[in-house]
């Protein structure tokens, strides 16, 4: 087997370009190397400019997703050796605006995820003395949900998220869910009227494609088919007690 | 003095192909099941049309199974049979994503929301085929 693998890096500078091309790169071969490692021997090695985000090489702080031969992964993740004898192509996640190289634009996740409220809310004056006590089972209800690492690989899988900018998507939706099935949140009506909204759940067709891709084994594909289910039920209560929330 | 200006970044901002769903096999497998409800609707509108052929009589009937032999009809019936099975198959095994999610405060596996579809699925299968071999 060959010593060194082709990966051809999608390369953008917005100052010059006016659209994206790609640039091959020669590098070395190794068992043990990931694509970042190989981005990063581009980067040292061979064309300082090279734009891409990374941090902690172990896969908890999702910065380093890309485009690998088309499919959305974390390249800290992902061996090299897997596409010998290559080429490998390297891009930006997909549906993202790009800034430079591989690096994308972040600013519309972030304002839907905030618009879903992914914290715990209260309606009341809790005032705790003590920690809130949560049963293993009630934890279990929402824990697979909150191993979501906002790695946006599911937005780039999603031919949803490509065809509506509008839609919230299925990281920020899951995140909601996790929120909603928290025993000590109660904010799941204030969620339920931004996500159960056109470009919220009933926008998803059951691609399915979110929870493939996860790498952290989260299946917002799930949460949205179940928010789905209480929507609905939600609004059978509504029109049959139209009265019976106050 | 150099003249300094704000740094305006020019995102690229890919738009995506028409043919997205060719990319992957995944999203040619999505789309054929979304395209399957056509066909679902075209035996709908069969399924009529042969009820209003038996309301009229032997001979528009006659006409009607004549037509259902043509061999264009054939070949459309077949591929329509292979999207309508295409459409129940992927649909009873997406049940368990919204259906059944707990039972007695355990989470349910999927098979028991998917499997009880295929059954009764089957079961109707085999009451019609008894009745078209005329065997009821």
């Amino acid at each position: 087997m060959a010593d060194t693998i082709i990966l051809e890096v999608q390369r953008f500078h917005p100052e010059s370009d006016t659209e994206p091309s790609y640039q091959s790169f020669e590098v070395p071969l190794r068992d043990d190397w990931m694509v970042l490692d190989a981005l990063n021997h581009i980067k040292d090695q061979l064309d300082g400019s090279l734009a891409f985000r990374w941090s902690c090489r172990m896969g908890i702080c999702g910065s380093c997703g890309m485009m690998i031969n088309g499919v959305p992964k974390l390249t800290c993740e992902t061996l090299l050796m897997e596409y010998a004898p290559g080429p490998v192509r390297v891009g930006p996640l997909n549906h993202f605006p790009v800034i430079k190289d591989l690096v994308v634009e972040m600013d519309d996740f972030m304002a839907k995820l905030q618009k879903v409220r992914p914290w715990i809310v209260r309606k009341d004056d809790f005032k705790p003395e003590r920690e809130y006590i949560q049963s293993p089972a009630q934890m279990e209800t929402y824990h697979q949900f909150s191993l979501c690492i906002n790695c946006t690989l599911c937005y780039a899988a999603c031919p949803v998220s490509g065809l509506d900018s509008n839609f919230i998507g299925p990281a920020a939706i899951a995140l909601a869910h996790r929120y909603n099935l928290d025993s000590r949140d109660q904010g799941i009506e204030d969620r339920l009227d931004i996500v159960s909204q056109h470009e919220g759940i009933w926008d998803c067709t059951v691609v399915g494609e979110c929870s493939t891709v996860c790498p952290k084994g989260v299946d917002p594909s799930l949460a949205i088919q179940q928010y789905k289910l209480t929507a609905t039920k939600e609004w059978f209560k509504s029109f049959l007690l139209p009265r019976g929330k106050n | 003095m150099p003249q300094y200006t704000t740094y305006q970044p020019k995102p690229y901002r890919p738009r995506m192909s028409a043919y997205w769903y060719l990319d992957q096999w995944n999203y040619l497998r999505y789309a054929m099941r979304e395209s399957s409800s056509f066909f679902v609707a075209y035996f709908a509108a069969i399924t009529l049309l042969q009820i209003a052929a038996l309301d009229r009589g032997p001979t528009a009937y006659a006409h009607f199974q004549q037509l259902m032999r043509c061999p264009v009809v054939l070949v459309l019936n077949a591929l329509a049979l292979a999207f309508i099975l295409l459409h129940a198959v992927t649909w009873f095994l997406l049940v368990p994503r919204v259906a059944l999610r707990q039972m007695l405060g355990r989470p349910t596996p999927n098979v028991i929301a998917s499997v009880p579809n295929f059954m009764v699925w089957f079961g109707a299968t085999v009451i019609v085929a008894l009745f078209i071999l005329r065997v009821i």
